[in-house]
């Protein structure tokens, strides 16, 4: 069996037993990278002599029986967009080009404490702004299922490492589907953890309120073991949660008895591909037939949902975005006569198209005069989201769902129509308005052989309910 | 018949608070490091830095809050005021528009029409902005972020305020309010405590405000007075001449006596406030409140009152003892060594206050120790040493804080008190002053401050001046 076959926990379990070096999955997987990278470009940034030596360091440890958990010794690949000490963080922008962090993120510090070797950083939407990875100032990312579609985004690079072996699992960070989704394009496991489980720290802002960092693995197992790792309480994050139930891969139970699960049928109308929604539906048999009682319902938000989610996170992105002006660190312009040339010049030449409509959109609807208009209102719609599925969660222990309206778009699609690819994230969206917790698993293809992915939704703090959900569904389906 | 103008002010205060911390991170709030050695990824705006809120500075901003009388928000946020300025590292300020933590209150002013309320609409905590450097060699523009994230409060009054008399009235009442709580050092020379005008006149009688001006860069009490004089002056001669006040904000330029208009309401920029969303609300319990007004220390008039039952020293002193709560702790300190106020408040009315005029400084500014001035009180009353003797220990002791015991014995400061080489030096200064020794007899009273003098001069000023009077005295009339 060749080493990237296996999955991250088991890859670390045959390294702890000795039977694979740290160093030989590391080589394994630069291999895969020498293979394919110049076709996917799932990376910004490779780090492989770093590797190496952290390998090294690693093995010793694992070896003297220091470092013993699920993830010692797992080559790792992380999104660009998680400041990394000593190693590039660009956001897939030209404004960060050359911008290297002196400190790493809290989560890729944790992971980092789990024995997980970082191997480089991943491809991704210029800050995370897009559904396909092709807004990066690095290129577009391919869909290692099929290279004339995208990868999903914002997360492509890491959703694409993660389905083409160029790593045994990544972080991503998801603003509005930005795990989810990409994971479901290519056919691997993402979760978005309840806001406030793992910390922003060193997690360059898109949208404060709503970003959350979460694992991109390949399975579920992996999932919950990557959650448990880089879930912690954080005093520099003052969103971080004190949580005392992070010993996630408890919930790798097969067992949905009893688990009662809504179908919201707004997530199943016009728009909601017929092979997605075949494939989403049949994945909900499968649950059935483990006793899982199912009842559809009416969530009735979606129509608010993307406008809320819009005007928000474009808000607190033209805000988080101001620091970025050639001052301190970054790209800044060659020529400017005067302070305010240069940070126009330097932030006109820095930043890509998307960035700016988002930049120029959140700037707008902030302004004296339109805030009430626009941005209160947001919130007000954001408080009624959060309310809908208050009043499901209390009749329901988990939401069922697809991921995207349809599986991978070719590439060039989206980007000719961005207010086409603002609705496509119709169903993920409101779960980060809401807080909530969800998991995106693999459940079929398409025709074409693109995958499909199933979306679970629980309740604040429920993410054991859906790890268990989606394990029992991920041992039980068709194929296992 | 000639219009009469009133002034109408209103008053924007900014007070560095004393918190060992900055606002939004653990750097240290010292003055005095090399550039940029007191920040972090947080006070520099690095990527994915995030903001977390030191708990002193709601307390301090709480105890100033309620000690002027405000209404404690009981859940307020934190919002973004978004502008670009490289000073301003992540080019929006963390400060509070839409839930300020206090509000509606007041404090008592002394007019000459007896005491006033002027009220204050608001005080909300923000974060300093670091500091701009423009090198003139190298055509740079550098920037130093140790006092970036240095925590503020900025209390805003409502335009209450009728005259530069009132408005200083106003700054003292809330300088001495913030310094006693320990909220501030309230320096204005240093920027401790920044304070905007908003001036604008109306004829007397009128019921509208006329249109507004901000004023700038009033670094002292005496800028402060100019400032209101000039512009007042200024607004009325636009008027006159039938020209309209623009709103507008103005820098004051103390040296020229005279301000110009950094920018006008046209160019106002649009700060696109908003909830800052890396904060969490900050819920404030009654309890919370109980506790910030249990530790709130006894403020000035409290102090003025308790003096007045505990001490027989005139109101005058009082007045002035506690005008600086520095010297009020001085004060008492040095009565709870030696038990003498008195003595203590004469030391401190005469001598402290002339040095600290010669020397242009403020009581804050008082270094010695109330240790050293008791032991010095303690010499006099010993009479180890001789009024005049105490006066240049104490003007020693000012400069660097000597021991005055110490100092006594290093530099033989000692009165002498052998009273035979006292009656030797006092027959030896007869014998050489024959003309004055016969004025005294004479009747010339004044004569024998002369032979005073000289006697001390022969003893290098160490002897009793009441014993060589006596002596003096009991030898010529022998």
């Amino acid at each position: 069996m060749n080493i990237l076959d296996y999955t991250a926990v088991e890859l670390s379990d045959r390294i702890k037993k000795g039977e694979i070096k740290v160093a030989e999955a590391v080589e394994a997987v630069f291999a895969r990278i020498d293979e394919q990278e110049e076709t996917l470009n799932c990376y910004i940034t490779l780090e492989k002599e770093k590797a190496l030596a952290r390998a090294g360091e690693v093995q010793k440890q694992i070896d003297e029986g220091t470092l013993t958990g699920p993830l010692a010794g797992v080559p790792f690949a992380i999104k660009d967009n998680l400041c990394t000490e000593g190693i590039r963080t660009t956001c897939a922008s030209k404004i960060l080009s050359n911008f290297v962090p002196a400190y790493s993120a809290e989560a890729v510090a944790n992971l980092e404490r789990a024995g997980a070797v970082i191997i480089g950083k991943t491809n991704m939407d210029e800050f995370a702004m897009g559904s396909t990875t092709e807004t990066s100032y690095f290129g577009d990312t391919r869909n290692p299922k099929d290279t004339e579609h995208v990868p999903g985004g914002s997360s492509g690079g890491s959703a694409a490492a993660v389905a083409a072996g160029e790593c045994f699992a990544a972080l991503g960070s998801d603003t509005g589907g930005s795990i989810r989704q990409p994971a479901s394009h290519c056919g691997v496991v993402g979760m978005k953890p309840t806001y406030g489980t793992v910390s922003r720290y060193g997690l360059v802002a898109y949208a404060s309120s709503l970003d959350q960092i979460g694992p991109l693995t390949k399975d579920v197992t992996d999932c919950a073991a990557v959650l448990e790792a880089i879930a912690s309480h954080d005093a520099k994050d003052s969103t971080s949660m004190m949580r005392e139930d992070t010993d996630f891969t408890l919930a790798l139970v097969k067992d949905v008895k009893g688990m009662r699960i809504g179908i919201p049928k707004d997530y199943f109308t016009e728009g909601l591909d017929s092979e997605v929604k075949e494939a989403v539906l049949a994945a909900a048999k499968v649950l059935e037939a483990q006793g899982a009682v199912l009842e559809e319902f009416d969530l009735s938000l979606v129509e608010y949902a993307i406008p809320a989610y819009y005007t928000i996170a474009m808000a607190e992105a033209s805000s988080n975005l101001e620091r970025f002006d050639g001052v301190k660190y970054g790209y800044r312009t060659e020529d400017a006569k005067d302070l305010h040339a240069m940070y126009k010049k330097s932030r006109s030449e820095g930043f890509g198209a998307e960035v700016k409509r988002r930049i120029m959109l959140g700037s707008f609807v902030l302004s004296s005069g339109y805030y009430d208009a626009y941005y209160l209102k947001a919130l007000k719609a954001k408080a009624l989201i959060k309310k809908a599925f208050d009043h499901a969660f209390a009749k329901y222990d988990l939401i069922l769902g697809p991921v995207a309206p349809t599986t991978a778009p070719k590439l060039g699609e989206s980007l000719s129509d961005p207010l086409k690819m603002y609705l496509s994230d119709i169903y993920t969206i409101a779960v980060n308005l809401a807080g909530l917790p969800a998991i995106s698993v693999p459940c079929g293809e398409d025709k074409k052989g693109l995958p499909i992915g199933l979306q679970l939704i629980g309740d604040c703090f429920a993410e054991k309910k859906l790890i268990q959900a989606a394990y029992t569904y991920e041992q039980c389906k068709e194929g296992n | 018949m000639a219009r009469e103008y009133e002034t109408v002010i209103g008053l924007e205060v900014h007070v560095e608070l004393a918190t060992k911390t900055k606002i939004f991170c653990g750097c240290t709030t010292a003055f005095g490091g090399a550039p940029n050695t007191h920040t972090c990824p947080v006070c520099t705006g690095m990527p994915g830095s995030l903001p977390v809120l030191n708990k002193q500075v709601v307390e301090y901003a709480m105890a100033v809050g309620l000690a002027t009388n405000c209404n404690i928000t009981r859940h307020c946020k934190f919002d973004r005021k978004n502008y670009f300025y490289p000073d301003n590292p992540q080019n929006y300020q963390i400060s509070q528009l839409y839930l300020p933590i206090c509000r509606d209150g007041y404090v008592e002013i002394e007019t000459e029409e007896g005491s006033k309320r002027v009220g204050i609409h608001e005080i909300h905590m923000e974060e300093d902005a670091g500091k701009l450097i423009h090198d003139e060699d190298t055509n740079c523009s550098l920037v130093d972020y140790n006092r970036s994230g240095v925590p503020l409060i900025e209390i805003v009054s409502e335009p209450d305020m009728r005259s530069a008399e009132e408005v200083i009235a106003y700054l003292e009442k809330l300088r001495l309010i913030i310094q006693y709580l320990g909220a501030s050092d309230c320096k204005l020379q240093e920027g401790s405590m920044r304070a905007d005008v908003n001036l604008s006149v109306r004829e007397v009688g009128a019921k509208e405000y006329g249109t507004r001006t901000e004023m700038k860069n009033l670094n002292s009490f005496r800028a402060i007075a100019r400032a209101i004089a000039g512009e007042r002056s200024r607004q009325i001669a636009l008027l006159e001449a039938g020209e309209a006040v623009i709103q507008e904000t103005r820098r004051w330029d103390d040296a020229k006596e005279t301000s110009y208009a950094m920018r006008s309401k046209e160019d106002a920029q649009d700060y696109r406030y908003f909830p800052d969303p890396d904060l969490t609300p900050v819920y404030i319990s009654d309890a919370w409140i109980e506790e910030v007004k249990g530790r709130q220390p006894e403020l000035r008039t409290e102090k003025m009152k308790r003096y007045k039952e505990e001490f027989d020293i005139p109101d005058y002193d009082i007045e002035i003892i506690t005008g600086s709560k520095h010297m009020a702790d001085i004060f008492e300190a040095c009565v709870a060594i030696c038990n003498q106020p008195k003595k203590v408040s004469n030391w401190l009315m005469v001598e402290t206050l002339r040095l600290l005029k010669e020397k242009e400084m403020d009581p804050e500014d008082i270094r010695f120790s109330p240790e050293n001035l008791a032991k010095l009180i303690g010499l006099t009353e010993q009479k180890v040493i001789n009024s005049t003797v105490a006066k240049e220990v104490f003007e020693v002791m000012f400069d660097s804080d000597v021991d005055p015991e110490k100092y006594v014995e290093e530099k033989g400061l000692r009165t002498v008190n052998d009273e035979g080489a006292l009656r030797k030096t006092i027959e030896e200064v007869i014998a050489a002053n024959p003309q004055s020794v016969e004025d005294y007899k004479n009747g010339k009273d004044k004569a024998i401050g002369f032979l005073v003098g000289q006697t001390m001069k022969a003893m290098k000023g160490k002897a009793d001046p009441a014993s060589v009077n006596a002596l003096l005295k009991e030898l010529l009339n022998s």
